[in-house]
């Protein structure tokens, strides 16, 4: 019998993408955006310098969350919607463990989107990846919470009549701490996102833009084409201005109460015009702003557009944890029954 | 020294029962904490009820209003709160007209006389006036200005006007302390205690209190007064404890004794919350609680805990269960241990939140999708709720499954007196760890004996896996579809609990081992029929009880005990569940049925009663 995947290989001392890699097949559809973005995390573990086996993958249901059975580190496939929690309660009962959930946009944004909103507001150090197709991949083809209104699908045959989620709204409203937007073509880029992710400490969500080769072919084509994507998008890094465009002479500047893409060199706007990237503000106003831009009057903002540090769930509860074990007086349980009990001699 | 009564009758007495009934609001549970604490200090038996209303202050001075609390004192061993009352304290007329059919005939009722008037007598719906009808001829009336009295007693402290008012049921408890001859120190001390950091508020009813007892011993109709003794006989450490409060500790005594840090993700649910309450005080002892955004998340966190390695449980009532099923048959898929603590009340939906039913018991065993055995335990006593939550800990750990534990309103909320245990010789708790590197490890490779698999948890060296919700291959744990395999594992799933069996104690019966009736019943009905029971066997009946704390899987002899009897009678809170989870395992046997499903327990009287009909036809 050939070598379970399921086992571990041992340990080395420094882990490269091979570690990260199961025996096993991956069965994603041929030409599905998932296997780069595996490919992606896999080297940015490699790189990121966390000891394997304190990584742990978690997952809910949907083509995305067979993620852990395709990664070589400690893992669980939840329930659909579920993996948001489950991975709470591993961070929780383990801080020192480097948790990631792996989710899609049905089963982050809609069965699971409870748990979603929560996750973000409790700030509990872990790494959201959202795949985001824009459709149900497993289900086969059915609209889903970030569908774009009057899309048809098998269940809008006549198109949907629902407004979809932006992730990035729902982080920014639930206070969130890190938000990060990629797209599935850019290796490169995605690695350097998930490495800051898995540096920040607190819930850091990073959209995906994800192809789903079957059921929503090129549906983010407008913002990942070779030949529109310079200008279709923006690349955010923190300290820098905000210019894109294919030839760089393109611009966002803040004008009344929002956000305004100018050309560089008309209208007496330079450089110092521009707004500079600011991840770090403890204030989202901008961050916000800068999630909702659609096409075609902005570029979709992607890189890491908000990275802010504030105390995680699991490190106030330690503190409240060594607080209260060191001004209680009881030690164990023989203690606490003992309160308020009288001896029978 | 307790301040004696001079100029009374004192008659000694074996057991009393009493009962406060006011607003929701006057403070009834509370008097009957005071009560049962100090009872308890003086080495009485005692168990207690509350009886309140879901709504946190329901209209003052309805029936829906009525809030009560019970409690049954003994010089002997007592198992109920009692049937009926012996001396009710009704603070108006909605709290003695809800109450009238619970008190004994010729029981003393000690009224707020403030309080009866026609405005009161109307939002009670009382057409007459109760005091002058002759409806409570035969009683003992004591009409006590307990209102008046008690807001003049505290008139220079400066109160505002409703927390003056609020003092009154401690005028009552004064009377009461007086009737049954209490230490007035005790009840002193217990309001100090109470109100530590308000001393204002300590004063006031600590001088209420003693001016109730004052007014008693000027009373005509309380000339005399009762006298419990303690238990004799009765040696070690005691103390007065609820279901909810004795299930939290058993939890933080299972993680102490198996090394593991106890993690409960829970939702607050009535009447479960106090268990999250409780150990969400407990961080002193490692205790971790995450009050998550629903049930469903509060048992995927705990699911998560336990993967990582920590003793986790999730706390709920019967709505909670059903949203928690998809979830418990993860536990059973992945094989993790979990404790799922159930708190059951009237249902179905909403139901009746602050009453008491065994109904979830189908539910528990088969409220799943797919084949999804899971470990059915029930507690039968509120002390025994620390004992129960302490095994359905072992029981989880040592054989990495969902274990789901039965509680109910009755034992949550009531209280007894407890024995305590010393936690140091309790079984031991050895869960089935993997040392790291071993390179024997495979997910599903499984303990020979108990059929469970091993406990790897992340960080662990060289023991990188994979589990989750599909279904797995044997030993490896691989993804599989396998139609052979999965057949396989679910009759490995079924069977790994069964084995359970040789690892609980043999059902135990109370009473001849062989006989005419057989009275069988699970859970919080315990106190009730094992007071029937006795009662009738010192009559000289025939009869035996089996008491079901196990309830998946059976104890190994329950076929043998039932065989040994004439007569069956299952006796539950519900329809007959476990009348037909037995019926389906022992088809030769009848089993007879009593049931009741008013959100009220049984009463000793009635079950006494059907079991006399039973043996005489």
């Amino acid at each position: 019998m050939a070598e379970p995947a399921n086992k571990d290989t041992g340990t080395i001392a420094k882990p490269s993408r091979a570690d990260y890699k199961v025996s096993q097949p991956v069965k994603w559809c041929a030409g599905c955006g998932s296997f780069a973005i595996l490919a992606s995390v896999q080297n940015a573990l490699a790189e990121s310098g966390v000891r394997k086996e304190d990584v742990v993958f978690v997952s809910g249901i949907g083509c995305s969350s067979r993620f852990p059975y395709y990664i070589n580190t400690y893992g669980f496939h939840g329930l659909h919607g579920r993996g948001a929690v489950i991975a709470s309660g591993i961070k929780i009962a383990n801080p020192g463990l480097d948790v990631w959930h792996v989710t899609g946009d049905g089963d982050s944004m809609a069965i699971g989107g409870n748990h979603f909103i929560h996750v973000v507001r409790r700030n509990i150090d872990m790494n959201i990846l959202i795949f985001n197709n824009k459709i149900y991949g497993l289900t086969k083809g059915q609209y889903s919470p970030t569908t774009p209104r009057g899309s048809v699908t098998k269940t809008s045959p006549d198109g949907t009549i629902e407004n979809p989620f932006k992730p990035g709204e729902l982080t920014m409203g639930s206070q969130g701490t890190f938000f990060a937007r990629v797209v599935d073509t850019e290796p490169k880029r995605m690695k350097q996102v998930f490495l800051e992710a898995s540096k920040h400490r607190g819930t850091s969500v990073i959209e995906i833009l994800q192809n789903c080769v079957i059921f929503n072919n090129r549906i983010h084509m407008e913002i990942s084409g070779k030949d529109v994507k310079d200008d279709h998008q923006i690349y955010l890094e923190h300290g820098k201005p905000m210019i894109f465009g294919k030839n760089r002479d393109k611009g966002i500047i803040l004008e009344r109460a929002g956000l305004k893409v100018v050309k560089l060199g008309e209208d007496g706007i330079t450089e110092k015009d521009v707004l500079v990237h600011d991840a770090c503000n403890p204030d989202d106003t901008t961050h916000y702003m800068l999630v909702r831009m659609t096409l075609p009057d902005y570029p979709v903002a992607t890189g890491v557009i908000r990275s802010y540090e504030a105390q995680t769930y699991e490190r106030a509860l330690q503190e409240q944890m060594d607080e209260a074990r060191g001004k209680s007086k009881l030690k164990n349980v023989q203690d606490l029954l003992k309160q308020n009990s009288w001896n029978v001699k | 020294m307790a301040k004696k009564n001079q100029n009374a009758r004192v008659v000694e007495v074996d057991e009393v029962v009493v009962k406060f009934a006011g607003d929701s609001g006057d403070g009834m549970q509370l008097s009957g904490f005071q009560l049962s604490d100090t009872s308890a200090f003086a080495g009485n038996d005692l168990s207690t009820f509350p009886d309140f209303p879901s709504e946190i202050r329901a209209p003052q001075g309805t029936l829906a209003g009525v809030s009560g609390f019970q409690i049954h004192i003994g010089h002997k061993a007592v198992q109920t709160p009692g049937d009926k009352a012996d001396v009710l304290v009704a603070l108006n007329p909605a709290a003695l007209k809800a109450n009238m059919k619970w008190v004994k005939p010729g029981a003393t009722i000690i009224i707020d006389i403030d309080n009866f008037d026609n405005k009161h007598y109307k939002k009670a719906g009382y057409v007459e006036d109760p005091l002058g009808d002759g409806s409570l001829v035969g009683y003992n009336i004591v009409k006590a200005p307990i209102t008046s009295l008690s807001k003049a007693n505290v008139r220079d402290l400066g109160l505002d006007p409703k927390s003056a008012e609020r003092t009154r049921n401690e005028f009552a408890l004064g009377i009461l302390y007086w009737l049954f001859n209490k230490d007035l120190k005790l009840g002193e001390d217990f309001i100090s205690q109470k109100f530590a950091k308000k001393e204002i508020l300590a004063e006031a009813n600590k001088r209420v209190f003693r001016a109730g007892f004052s007014y008693a011993e000027t009373v005509e109709a309380l000339r005399t007064t009762y006298q419990i003794n303690p238990i004799l006989n009765r040696k070690g450490r005691f103390r007065n404890i609820t279901g909810n409060i004795a299930l939290a500790w058993g939890l933080i005594a299972v993680a102490e004794r198996s090394g593991k840090e106890l993690f409960l993700g829970s939702y607050p649910i009535t009447p479960a919350s106090e268990i999250l309450q409780e150990l969400s005080k407990r961080k002193e002892l490692n205790v971790k609680t995450f009050q998550a955004e629903d049930e469903i998340a509060g048992i995927n966190s705990a699911i998560g805990a336990s993967f990582a390695g920590s003793f986790a449980a999730t706390s709920t009532s019967g709505p909670g269960l059903a949203l928690k099923s998809e979830a418990i048959g993860l536990a059973v898929m992945t094989e993790l241990p979990l404790v799922i603590v159930n708190v059951q009340r009237a249902g179905p939906a909403t139901g009746m939140p602050t009453k008491p039913e065994q109904g979830d018991l189908m539910q528990a065993l088969y409220g799943r999708n797919g084949e999804s055995p899971v470990v059915v335990i029930a507690s039968s006593t509120p002390a025994n709720c620390f004992d129960y939550a302490y095994m359905a800990g072992k029981i989880a750990m040592e054989h990495m499954v969902p274990v789901i534990l039965l509680s109910d309103g009755y034992l949550a909320n009531g209280s007894e007196l407890w024995a305590l245990p010393d936690v140091s010789e309790m079984p031991s708790i050895d869960p089935p760890m993997v040392r790291d590197n071993d390179e024997d490890y495979q997910p599903y490779k499984r303990d020979p004996e108990k059929l469970s698999r091993f406990w790897a948890v992340p960080g662990q060296e060289g023991l990188r896996h994979r589990v989750g919700g599909l279904e797995k291959e044997n030993i490896t744990g691989e993804v599989s579809h396998g139609p052979l395999n999965h057949e396989r594992m679910v009759h490995i799933r079924e069977e790994k609990v069964q084995r359970i069996a040789n690892y609980i104690p043999d059902l135990k019966v109370h009473g001849g081992d062989s006989g005419e009736l057989l009275v069988i019943g699970w859970g919080g009905t315990y106190g009730a029929l094992i007071s029937a029971v006795k009662d009738l066997q010192d009559e000289g009946n025939n009869i035996s009880l089996a008491q079901f704390n196990y309830i998946k899987p059976l104890p190994k002899n329950t076929r043998e005990v039932i065989h040994r009897f004439d007569k069956v009678i299952v006796c539950e809170i519900n329809t007959g569940q476990f009348a037909t989870y037995l019926g389906a395992q022992f088809p030769e046997v009848r089993f007879l049925k009593y049931n009741k499903i008013q959100g009220l327990p049984f009463m000793i009287s009635e079950l006494k009663e059907k079991f006399i009909q039973i043996l005489e036809d």
